[in-house]
């Protein structure tokens, strides 16, 4: 068996170790388990990934593997990776087992809820290594559908409205991407939906890309916070579980940006350097406008939902760029964004799970009294604002870097209208920061709550320490995704 | 070469080992370990230091650029890459013994001052960040790895300000020191851009086959960075940060807002010396008049402000706005022809490092004895605080610039080098130098001698810091005492070559009789018990004097502009936007969606005579289309 399928297929058998668990205990050794054993494959999968590439291998997906699934529309299991998927494969592995520890303490329907967690990373780690258009969108679905019910039943606060609200917006852009990869399959022929033999073929004629092209990019946008399709992500994060967040946040919306480079933009090359500079107009709205919505939220969960469009905004934005820089970049701010935003929402759910409120006025000068968690929280917002030796700081630097590139004015002028977001992101982590951790506590019910439990505290040390790794060296991580980038961009630009 | 990646790596380490252990070390540990890398450090420089200044001139009679060492830390394109390296030449030599000495000065100082303090580990553990990212700026192989310990100092600087964070003035003004640099950054960042984008390279030295189309892009490059450089240097208008970050402990004012990091600005300029000069003389010159103008401006409003460590801020302002002019007013890459600024202010960097955080510290000293920053509570001091009250006077004449002091020398040289740029700078900038000695012996006068407050010091007599805080101000009254005769232009000159400093005997006459009379008014102003003088000149001036005192009101546009206009014009605005239009619309979909949903339900009632009504109508409308079409 392919290494590449353990990945969908151990949360499937996690699901099953969950159904035969018969009490909590059983329950989170059977999680612990399928985490450990996630994150060490994928720990393997980049090492080995790096070592076959050392070792001259040149095609642009390793690993592949292939067999028929249904013969009328082509349809094949087909996997493969390249660096990119390599890193969100990471990510994703990072982020179920950080998500597992952030919801230890959790009470009701522990079992349930582990296993919609578990389908749902199923869909996600499916989602990542298909080659083949079908496939990949089944994925994409299933990654969807457990949310309603995680945030429905699991949730806080309006959670029937926010769950809804955010599965019926996400599954109106899926409804847009069915069309486009129909209108795609069938463009190109009607003989492969394999990604890459598409691609090769490269023959979607243009009138028709400039149709598929914002319909696909649209489709995988709303995932992707793009704004004005981007209204369900504070909602529903503010309502959703912990790791939920954390997972939704972090990888999830990273389904978008996956989707919109790797299915839009390399399948539909011409219509997307036709049609790129609509797409910027938008992704610079989206970086600006969520940094200055941001500055005046009170709710932590929507500061945080808010600066998640900011820079999920800036991960689109690098990509229509359109050359190996902005792109590598984007990559990075994907997997950095993953993990600085699956912090916050750990560090938030932590908060609030002790003090029962996320409104910042009614929370003051936690920082003595909850030490680790605080400091942890400014050691996220420092990363968030793009401190150097932390990942916001790489991946930021790759994307202007990259976009510079571009000589035209008006891709300068976007540019810095970009560059203005590390100062907006400045202002509002800095008041946040200021009015929550700094201070005396006035609360007097708040000077009895306790610092982060080992379990949190294991889920937290990890993040950070993943976050510092790809500050302090990422010349692996960006030579590892460059490379594959590099393919990719050559093939949009010819 | 290779161990100087020891002074780096050690004060990483030192912050890694104290910030992790926490409160887990004692606290006297944690100090002592801050102390003890810092000094290895320290000696590291000094033998750094020795080396390069020993090895000697190469042929063509400079110092060479050396690179310790130097490896791509994050590739960007083809040619473009970071590199994170160490590199050697006479300036940033110079400034490797300028941060190890104070911040090993404020190490030892902080055990006697910090004594007690919560969060004492937490302090030396962010000493330690600070001084790894200072020594990182200042031997950055390339602007972009200037960048990032520039951003590195700034959050530094943004922790050591807020330390005291349950006080709510720490907390803004740390937030306001972190936004206002970053602002700024951001200008610097956008230079970076251009700089790396038309250069193809992030090195200081461009290779000169690409300058035929970048030359025309330099001096927007240029400009941008000396708008980061302002930002840190507090420069006017982005000075607004600095005097509030006086809330933090006074060893940081010392270090971080008086000796090193608010030069980082000049250093920057200094370090792109030979591009502002080569291909943007008039971006260099522009640096001079806001310099000029800062310096006039923080000179001002120095002289009315009533908080000794506000006094000592604006100063710092105003000190650097000199070596920014300094460094303006070059015209040329020659010290004999007009490249005299570039050494006058490295020299007085180096200099002012000493005597100001000197200053600093003995006001830590003050503070400490008479529990107060307020002039008022002082007075008469000179009784209980003999070191402190020689030491600070030493201070006192560097700054107002008496010969043999140290200020004398440097301060010479750069109105030497104004007069030549032209008399009004020259005029301008001697008419400040006046202006700098009035201030500082207000200030000195004020805290040791005039009116005593006797009931406060009944209460609580002033007495002498512990040796740990006399033996910094000790050493660096020494310096500042010997460091004129430092023959500098030996090592630090605009092109290289060796310079010797002569003192040109009219501007030497003007500016000394200038500091003699500031000092004079002073004295007749503020060293008497009553102050009918200046209490009158201040109510004859009162318009004046109160806007002053305000710092022109600069702080107060903006916080209009911020919170008015940012973030009621603005942020407001779009997040109402956001909730009402953007989401409106999505909530006003599913409304829509769920009114037709009602209205087309009766059709599906489960009533089958109206299923067979339905069901002949459409039959009808159908055969009526067929039979038109």
């Amino acid at each position: 068996m392919n290494i590449l399928s353990l990945f969908p297929a151990i949360p499937l058998l996690m699901m099953l170790g969950l159904w035969a668990a018969r009490n909590t205990r059983q329950i989170h050794t059977v999680m612990v388990a399928g985490a450990s054993a996630l994150l060490v494959l994928a720990i393997y999968l980049v090492l080995h990934f790096i070592g076959l590439r050392n070792s001259g291998e040149t095609a642009d997906m390793l690993l592949t593997d292939s067999f028929m699934w249904y013969a009328p529309l082509n349809i094949h299991y087909s996997v493969g990776v390249d660096g990119i998927s390599v890193a969100m494969i990471l990510l994703s592995t990072i982020i179920v087992f950080t998500g597992t520890f952030a919801s230890w303490q959790m009470t009701f329907n522990v079992k349930e809820f582990f296993m919609w967690f578990c389908l749902l990373s199923v869909g996600v780690f499916g989602f990542f290594i298909s080659l083949d258009l079908f496939t990949m969108f089944m994925f994409y679905e299933v990654a969807l559908i457990p949310m309603y019910l995680l945030i429905g039943v699991w949730g806080s606060g309006r959670k029937e409205y926010s769950a809804m609200k955010l599965t019926l917006m996400l599954m109106g852009g899926s409804a847009l991407l069915l069309i486009g990869i129909l209108g795609i399959y069938f463009g190109a022929g009607a003989t492969t939906m394999n990604i890459m033999e598409i691609a090769q073929m490269h023959n979607i004629p243009i009138n028709l890309q400039r149709i598929w092209f914002p319909i696909i990019f649209i489709g995988f946008g709303v995932l992707g916070a793009l704004f004005p399709f981007h209204t369900w992500s504070p909602d529903g994060h503010a309502s959703a579980p912990t790791a939920v967040s954390m997972l939704h946040a972090g990888v999830l919306m990273k389904l978008g940006g996956y989707g919109c480079f790797r299915v839009a933009m390399f399948l539909l090359p011409d219509a997307a350097q036709e049609l790129s500079w609509i797409f910027i107009i938008l992704t610079t709205i989206s970086v600006v406008y969520g940094a200055f919505s941001a500055c005046v939220q009170t709710d932590l969960k929507y500061i945080n939902a808010y600066s998640s469009v900011s820079h999920c905004g800036l991960v689109l934005f690098a990509i229509l760029m359109m050359n190996t820089t902005a792109a590598t970049g984007a990559v990075l701010q994907m997997l950095s964004h993953g993990l600085m935003t699956a912090l916050f929402f750990a560090l938030i759910g932590m908060i609030y799970g002790r003090t029962h409120t996320r409104d910042i006025r009614e929370l003051s000068g936690l920082m003595r009294i909850m030490p680790f968690l605080s400091v942890c929280y400014v050691i996220a917002g420092l990363a968030n604002l793009g401190l150097p030796g932390l990942s916001g700081f790489v991946a930021e630097m790759t994307i202007f870097n990259g976009a510079f590139m571009e000589n035209d004015t008006f891709h300068r002028v976007v540019t810095v209208i970009a560059c203005t977001s590390i100062v907006i992101t400045a202002v509002y982590i800095l008041r946040l920061i200021g009015k929550i951790l700094y201070g005396t506590c006035t609360n007097p019910e708040h000077l009895k709550l306790t610092d982060a439990t080992w379990d949190e505290k294991l889920a937290v040390v990890i993040l950070i320490v993943a976050i510092a790794g790809l500050g302090l060296s990422p010349l692996w991580m960006s030579d590892m995704i460059s490379s594959s980038v590099t393919s990719v961009i050559s093939h949009i630009l010819n | 070469m290779e161990y100087t990646i020891l002074i780096l790596l050690l004060p990483f380490l030192s912050f890694l080992l104290i910030g992790l252990l926490g409160t887990k070390l004692k606290p006297v540990a944690a100090g002592a370990a801050g102390t003890a890398v810092t000094g290895v450090v320290a000696v590291l420089c000094y033998i750094t230091a020795f080396m390069y200044f020993g090895a000697g001139r190469d042929a063509s009679g400079v110092f060479p650029q050396t690179v310790a060492w130097n490896s791509v830390w994050l590739p960007i394109s083809g040619n473009l890459h970071i590199d994170l390296g160490f590199m050697l030449d006479p300036i940033s030599v110079m400034m490797l013994v300028v941060i190890s000495t104070v911040s090993l000065m404020v190490h030892i100082y902080s055990f006697g001052y910090m004594k007690g303090e919560r969060g004492f580990q937490r302090y030396y553990a962010f000493l330690s960040l600070f001084t790894m990212s200072m020594l990182g700026l200042v031997v950055a192989t390339n602007i972009f790895q200037m960048y990032i310990f520039w951003e590195l100092v700034g959050v530094s600087s943004y922790l050591l300000i807020g330390f005291y964070y349950t006080k709510k003035e720490a907390i803004a003004a740390s937030k306001k020191a972190f936004i206002v640099t970053r602002f700024a950054d951001l200008g610097f960042l956008v230079g970076i851009l251009i700089y790396g984008y038309y250069t193809q390279s992030f090195s200081f030295t461009p290779d000169s086959s690409v300058m035929g189309v970048a030359k025309t892009m330099l001096p927007l490059a240029l400009g941008l960075m000396f708008i980061g450089g302002a930002g840190k240097s507090a420069m006017f208008p982005l000075h607004i940060w600095l005097p509030d970050a006086m809330e933090g402990p006074t060893p940081v004012s010392a270090l971080i807002h008086a000796a090193t990091m608010v030069v980082a600005g000049v250093y920057l300029v200094a370090r792109m010396f030979p591009l502002f000069i080569g291909y943007a003389p008039e971006v260099l010159h522009i640096t001079a008049y806001v310099g000029a103008f800062t310096a006039l401006y923080a000179a001002v409003v120095a002289c009315v402000q009533s908080d000794i460590k506000r006094v000592l801020a604006f100063s710092t302002i105003s000190q650097i706005g000199f070596m920014i002019v300094a460094l303006g007013v070059c015209t040329s890459a020659d010290p004999h022809e007009g490249g005299l600024g570039y050494m006058a202010s490295m020299f007085h960097l180096f200099t002012h490092a000493m005597f100001k955080a000197l200053l600093f510290l003995g006001a830590g000293c003050i503070i400490h004895a008479v529990h107060s920053n307020e002039m008022s509570t002082m007075g008469g001091l000179r009784k209980y605080m003999p070191v402190t009250h020689v030491t600070f006077l030493v201070a006192c004449l560097a700054i107002a610039g008496i010969w043999p002091l140290s200020g004398f020398f440097s301060k010479d040289e750069i109105l030497a080098a104004c007069f030549r740029f032209s008399p009004v700078m020259g005029g301008l900038m001697t008419f400040i130098a006046g202006l700098t000695a009035f201030y500082m012996f207000r200030l000195y006068y004020c805290i040791f001698w005039g009116r005593e407050n006797k009931e406060l010091h009944a209460e609580h007599t002033p007495h002498e810091a512990p040796k740990s805080m006399t033996f910094p101000l000790v050493f660096l009254a020494a310096v500042t005492l010997v460091a004129g005769f430092i023959p500098f232009g030996h090592f630090v000159s605009s092109d290289g070559h060796s310079y010797d400093i002569h003192i040109e005997a009219g501007v030497a006459a003007l500016s000394l009789c200038v500091a003699v009379a500031g000092i004079a008014l002073a004295t007749w102003m503020y060293l008497r018990e009553d102050r009918k003088v200046a209490d009158s000149l201040a109510t004859t001036f009162s318009g004046l004097h109160k806007a002053a005192y305000h710092r022109f009101y600069i702080d107060e546009i903006y916080q209009f502009i911020t919170h008015r206009i940012i973030f009621a014009c603005v942020s407001t605005p779009i997040a109402w936007f956001d909730r009402h239009v953007v989401d409106g619309f999505m909530n006003m979909l599913a409304k829509v969606t769920q009114s037709v949903s009602v209205v087309i339900r009766p059709m599906q009632s489960g009533n089958v005579q109206k299923y067979c009504i339905w069901f002949l109508g459409g039959a009808l409308g159908i055969l009526v289309m067929l039979l038109v079409i």
